[in-house]
């Protein structure tokens, strides 16, 4: 199942690439400048992020930097040890919705540091997999756009964080325990 | 809620390294940060410029609609407010597609598409998330995914015997996720809308 998967990804792009031009020729369509057309919005669109993506990246890097992190981890560890999660992973669970590239570095950290096969590691690595960077996603998306006010977005992409942490625990120490 | 959370990080960054004497950090810190944004940007403009003229192709040819209608009852449920065989529909079935298959770089100008149609068809204030947006948004944050490429990878790496052990518990984790995500979304629409937000 997984190696057909792996195959599967392997070939979708390519065919993409041979059936969309091939429909569309198909469909009297002037393909090549439609696609120009379509490609010169890529340019405005990943400037427009800009702002916003600095704004936040700014923000969380601070945040980071500081130090302020840990305080975090500190405060919460009687909490998260009665609920039977290992403190190791804390700072795993904090940084995922904030920082993509912080949270690749403190998984692969853990997973040299105790072996990608240790109880450790295999819930570092269910964690680092089953969740996106919701700062960074909600951010890139709604400034795609121009949207200032999220709304509930930020509740509902915390609360999956929470639950896909949780359930992380829940599912390795079942399975691997 | 943004508002708050982003003076919050600021603030507490910067009162907590005064504290632990690491305050230099913080003004390196501030301009990675910009540098961080511009360099995601820039490495955006490639794969947007890509995709965003495939899916002009696509949607051009009569293939974005083919798929809407493909996935018409299930997008029913999940985005009610948009009209059926609408572009954005066809642009948000390519974006989770690509997540579940773990093609990030695809999944992100969907993605971007999807919103630019969601944007058409928001009848509120153009500054503010529609639902659509909200529940789109919900789903992509929940990341169902059915090859942690990333992850498997460093297993692999660092020597895993079996790489792949941790690919049922990260689904079933998501899967919680995102399950979460879409109950969550329902109820503070309904709650946001009583409320008038």
């Amino acid at each position: 199942m997984l190696a057909l998967v792996a195959e599967f990804s392997r070939w979708i792009i390519p065919a993409l690439l041979l059936i969309i031009p091939l429909v569309a020729w198909v469909k009297r369509v002037k393909v090549y400048e439609t696609f120009v057309a379509g490609a010169e919005e890529g340019f405005t669109t990943a400037i427009k992020i800009i702002p916003y993506l600095a704004a936040m990246l700014i923000a969380i890097s601070v945040f980071r930097a500081s130090g302020a992190m840990d305080l975090l981890v500190g405060a919460a560890a009687p909490l998260t040890r009665l609920l039977g999660i290992p403190g190791e992973v804390l700072p795993l669970a904090m940084m995922r919705p904030l920082s993509g590239s912080g949270a690749l570095g403190l998984s692969t950290e853990l997973i040299k540091t105790h072996g990608p096969d240790s109880f450790i590691g295999r819930l570092a690595s269910t964690m680092q997999g089953s969740s996106d960077t919701t700062f960074y996603v909600l951010t890139l998306y709604f400034g795609s756009v121009g949207i200032k006010k999220y709304r509930y977005s930020l509740y509902t992409g915390l609360l999956a964080d929470i639950t896909s942490f949780l359930a992380s625990v829940y599912i390795v120490i079942k399975i691997f325990g | 809620m943004v508002n708050l959370v982003w003076l919050g990080l600021i603030v507490v960054g910067v009162v907590v390294a005064a504290f632990t004497g690491n305050i230099e950090g913080v003004t390196k810190a501030a301009f990675e940060g910009a540098e961080l944004a511009v360099q995601v940007a820039f490495k955006l403009i490639a794969v947007l410029t890509f995709w965003l003229g495939m899916m002009k192709l696509a949607e051009a040819g009569g293939l974005i609609k083919l798929l809407a209608a493909l996935f018409r009852p299930f997008l029913r449920f999940l985005f009610p407010s948009i009209p059926k065989d609408h572009p954005a529909m066809g642009a948000i079935v390519m974006n989770l597609s690509a997540n579940v298959l773990g093609l990030g770089n695809a999944a992100t100008p969907m993605g971007l598409i999807a919103m630019q149609e969601m944007q058409k068809l928001n009848r509120g204030k153009p500054d503010t998330a529609s639902d659509a947006m909200c529940t789109f948004l919900a789903l992509n944050t929940s990341c169902l995914t059915l090859i942690p490429t990333t992850i498997l990878a460093i297993r692999i790496k660092f020597g895993s015997q079996d790489p792949t052990e941790i690919v049922g518990t990260t689904i079933f984790a998501t899967a919680c996720g995102m399950v979460v995500a879409v109950f969550a979304d329902r109820l503070l629409r309904v709650w946001y809308r009583r409320r008038g937000l």
